[in-house]
């Protein structure tokens, strides 16, 4: 409906208000005011140049890592010994750092580099880069990645996504980069000080497909200039390192951009949740990249590295979506109501029940898909319904952890607002992790 | 991790969609207006189905041979009789699922006493088409309020009480009875008993006229001083009141991950009918994000992804009753799950397609009916609920009622 004429009035009389208040409180200059109108395009600084990526020797061809064999032909749900104690260590370390800081990094819009650092003691990133390039990887394991996500999320899914982003990166070089775009940015992955990194698909507008870009990227001479706007990118602010989904006049590309390239800004565009992931919008106004930064050689195949980043999001809803489980049982045995726990009414049992259930779900339909893409079988319809069921489920079960606490649910006394908050983003986000 | 179905499974697979393509769909239609008519196309398909048992019992399509893990050793994880008979019967319910439930000797009565009998029994019983009594004009969830009784008179036991719901009833050897050795003792004193059709005292009431499935009959049965030799006592004649109802209940850890099979094939039958109904309004590239794609193709997807889950968590609960891990949960998750989805889904096939789902000429309208029941025998949607949440939450019966 257009703004009528009462709706212009009501909106100057709002204005009139407010600078109103502003007078008598004598709170904000000039100079606020500004920042404050033009928070969406004012506000952009350039991305962050820390490091010099430099390529000592390339070998002759890129590292592939080959994913655990199934050697037997059976359906099997159990994980390997190697997997239970990866999962072990990052289960605790999710309980007892990420759990405790969640409320805090998704007030401060920021994952803290203690978080960060205790993140990489575990060795994940040094599991993401093969043997050759200084890693301690063999092979990779796209169920252990996706196993690592779930875990990390049970514990925050801002953080994890924090977490996961350079991993995304180093997942995304083994398993694409040449052999030139390995040695001169994976090998970094397994050094003392790894890079920040992060991966942006997404960008603002409605119903966004990652197979058709607006984001594009026009060849001249030995190097590709791209121009356009990406959304919802993890560590934007701080990242050394991106990986860039653009039009190509082939088809989708993706591009390795260094932070601190001209005409490669990040603005600032707060979202409902996972806001402890620092995302932000990016700008690439006519940035320039070497022809040899772009992804892969022929072998590159785009849909799937979507649909690998699709079921990170995913495995990251599973994990959120066990966190509201394993909360509203014990809160609504505890919450007496006419004189019994709420627990007792199958009105709220049945809610549990139905998580339970969808929860399972959501698993059975990841899991899958992600076990055909560890054995290199096609996945993508396998993705699709992955994302079909679980953004569905995932939403209503961060919907109904809120529901069953009421009104106190509805405060930041307790976590359920910010999985209410941060499950949304399943529906909406688009690369920033590959699996 | 891998979650494929293996290899070994294929020809078990394979037989079944061949008798459910070639046997059962051709027939759908003529049993679903001769209700009560008895379907003697199945007695060679039966004989059929005990060659391929016989033949190789892990890969059997049969409830019969659900709960006993196979005994070869592969590693430590079994792929055995439980994900077969689950995978045999989704394809049988893909062609009708009302045969598959009239098939002669793979009754649930059949599964009882494979998971609970004696090896005496086991031999006694061995080739014989058994029925399941469980359900009461005043009892039906609440399995444990069962008023028929059974007391004991020497080397018998004497049966008084009504049955109702008794899945092939009529046709079948013999009837596995729910009775109380003492009512006043609640659950653990319910046991079941092997009745044989013949035995004094038991006599056919009615059979009913129901919504679907109705190739399968459906009996009401009356027991009067009905005399019961003790050895048809399946289990321990004991009253352990620590127990409690568990002997009894082990049995739906194996039949409800085979009735939510039911329940995927039967709505496959619906899924797959209506992609081709509609194949002119379909992309169906798996290319676009759901939210992307027209509202029929996005519906086409939804049903498909919650059918799929159901599938693949229907093949866990049996994955888990095969390696003998406790799946009480599990198989009431995979049921609640199963009987949602294919009741929505074959309903809302019926709807998409018009008034040609509406009518007699598709089998739409047929599925649409017999899927209700999938939803509701072996426990409802809400007893899995029930279930469900206490385990999740810790809570007894008397807790959350």
């Amino acid at each position: 409906m257009a703004k009528d004429a009462v709706g212009y009035a009501l909106t100057a009389l709002n204005r009139l208000a407010s600078s109103d208040v502003l007078d008598k409180l004598g709170m904000r200059k000039s100079v606020e005011r500004l920042a404050y109108t033009l928070t969406k395009g004012g506000f952009q600084v350039i991305t962050t140049t820390a490091r010099t990526f430099k390529s000592s020797k390339p070998g002759s061809k890129p590292e592939r890592l080959n994913a655990p064999g199934h050697t037997k032909d059976l359906f099997d749900l159990g994980v390997t010994e190697e997997q239970q104690m990866i999962r072990d260590s990052v289960q605790s370390f999710a309980t007892e750092v990420l759990r405790e800081q969640a409320e805090h990094a998704d007030a401060a819009q920021k994952t803290s580099d203690e978080v960060l650092a205790q993140a990489q003691e575990l060795g994940l990133n040094f599991f993401a880069v093969p043997e050759s390039l200084g890693g301690a990887a063999t092979e990779r394991s796209t169920v252990t990645s996706m196993l690592v996500a779930e875990d990390l999320a049970r514990g925050d899914m801002g953080q994890a996504v924090a977490i996961l982003a350079p991993m995304g990166v180093a997942n995304a070089l083994t398993q694409w980069g040449t052999a030139l775009q390995q040695d001169k940015y994976l090998s970094t992955f397994a050094e003392e000080n790894p890079p920040k990194a992060t991966i942006a698909v997404c960008e603002p507008r409605p119903l966004f497909d990652p197979m058709a870009l607006q984001t594009t990227a026009r060849k001249d001479g030995d190097s590709y200039v791209i121009n356009g706007e990406k959304s919802l990118v993890p560590l934007a602010g701080d990242a050394e390192l991106f990986l860039v989904a653009a039009q190509a006049e082939d088809g989708p590309a993706v591009f390795i951009i260094e932070g601190g390239s001209e005409g490669f800004t990040v603005g600032e565009d707060p979202s409902m949740g996972i806001r402890a992931s620092a995302q932000r919008p990016l700008t690439l106004d006519n940035v320039r990249v070497p022809a040899e930064n772009r992804l892969g050689n022929g072998d590159f195949d785009y849909r799937a590295f979507v649909d690998l980043g699709t079921l990170g999001w995913c495995a990251l809803a599973i994990g959120a979506c066990q966190s509201v489980l394993d909360y509203v049982g014990p809160y609504c045995n505890e919450r007496i109501a006419f004189g019994e726990p709420i627990s007792h009414r199958q009105s709220v049992a049945f809610m549990i029940a139905d998580i339970a259930i969808e929860l399972d779900a959501m698993r059975m339909l990841t899991y899958r898909a992600v076990c055909r893409a560890e054995q290199g079988k096609s996945f993508q319809r396998e993705a699709h319904l992955a994302r079909t069921l679980v953004k569905d489920k995932a939403m209503k079960i961060g919907t109904d952890g809120v529901q069953l606490l009421g009104g106190h649910g509805f405060t930041k006394e307790y976590p359920v607002e910010r999985w209410y908050r941060d499950l949304r983003a399943v529906g909406v986000a688009f690369g920033g992790l590959h699996l | 991790m891998n979650i494929e179905i293996p290899k070994k499974f294929k020809p078990l697979i394979n037989n079944a969609y061949q008798v459910a393509q070639s046997t059962l769909r051709p027939l759908s239609r003529k049993y679903d207006r001769g209700e009560h008519d008895y379907p003697k196309e199945l007695d060679m398909l039966a004989a059929v189905l005990d060659g391929f048992n016989e033949g190789d019992p892990a890969n059997s399509a049969g409830a019969a041979t659900t709960g006993k893990g196979t005994r070869e050793d592969e590693g430590g994880v079994k792929n055995g009789s439980n994900m077969g008979v689950c995978l045999g019967a989704m394809e049988m319910c893909y062609g009708d699922t009302g045969f598959l439930l009239a098939m002669p000797r793979q009754g649930l009565g059949n599964a009882a006493i494979a998971a609970v009998a004696n090896e005496e029994q086991l031999e006694r019983f061995k080739g014989k088409w058994a029925a399941m009594a469980i359900t009461e004009p005043g009892c039906g969830s609440d399995s444990a309020a069962i008023r028929a009784t059974a007391k004991k008179d020497g080397d018998h036991y004497i049966l008084n009480g009504e049955k109702i719901f008794v899945t092939s009833g009529q046709r079948a050897d013999c009837v596995v009875v729910w009775a109380s050795l003492d009512p006043k003792l609640g659950r653990a004193a319910i046991k079941s008993f092997v009745v044989d059709w013949g035995t004094p005292g038991m006599e056919l009431a009615r059979l009913e006229k129901k919504l679907g499935i109705r190739a399968s009959d459906t009996a009401a049965i009356n027991f009067v001083d009905c005399r019961v030799p003790a050895e048809n006592l399946l289990g321990s004649p004991e009253i352990d009141t620590k127990k409690g109802f568990a002997g009894v209940m082990e049995t739906f850890d194996n039949t409800r991950p085979l009735v939510a099979a039911m329940a995927i094939g039967c709505a496959k039958a619906s899924l797959e009918r209506i992609k081709e109904l509609l194949k002119d309004h379909m992309q169906y590239d798996f290319s676009k994000p759901v939210d992307n794609c027209s509202a029929i193709e996005a519906e086409i997807y939804k049903m498909e992804a919650d059918w799929e889950a159901a599938y693949w968590l229907a093949v866990k609960a049996a994955w888990m009753a095969d390696n003998k891990k406790a799946n009480t949960l599990e198989a009431s998750i995979s049921k609640a799950k199963a009987g949602r989805v294919g009741n929505y889904i074959t309903l809302r096939c019926v709807e998409l397609a018009g008034s040609l789902g509406y009518t007699e000429d598709e089998l739409l309208e047929k599925w649409a009916r017999d899927s209700k029941i999938l939803d509701i025998f072996e426990g409802t949607q809400q007893i899995q609920q029930l279930v469900i949440a206490r385990r999740v939450l810790g809570l007894s019966s008397k807790e959350l009622k």
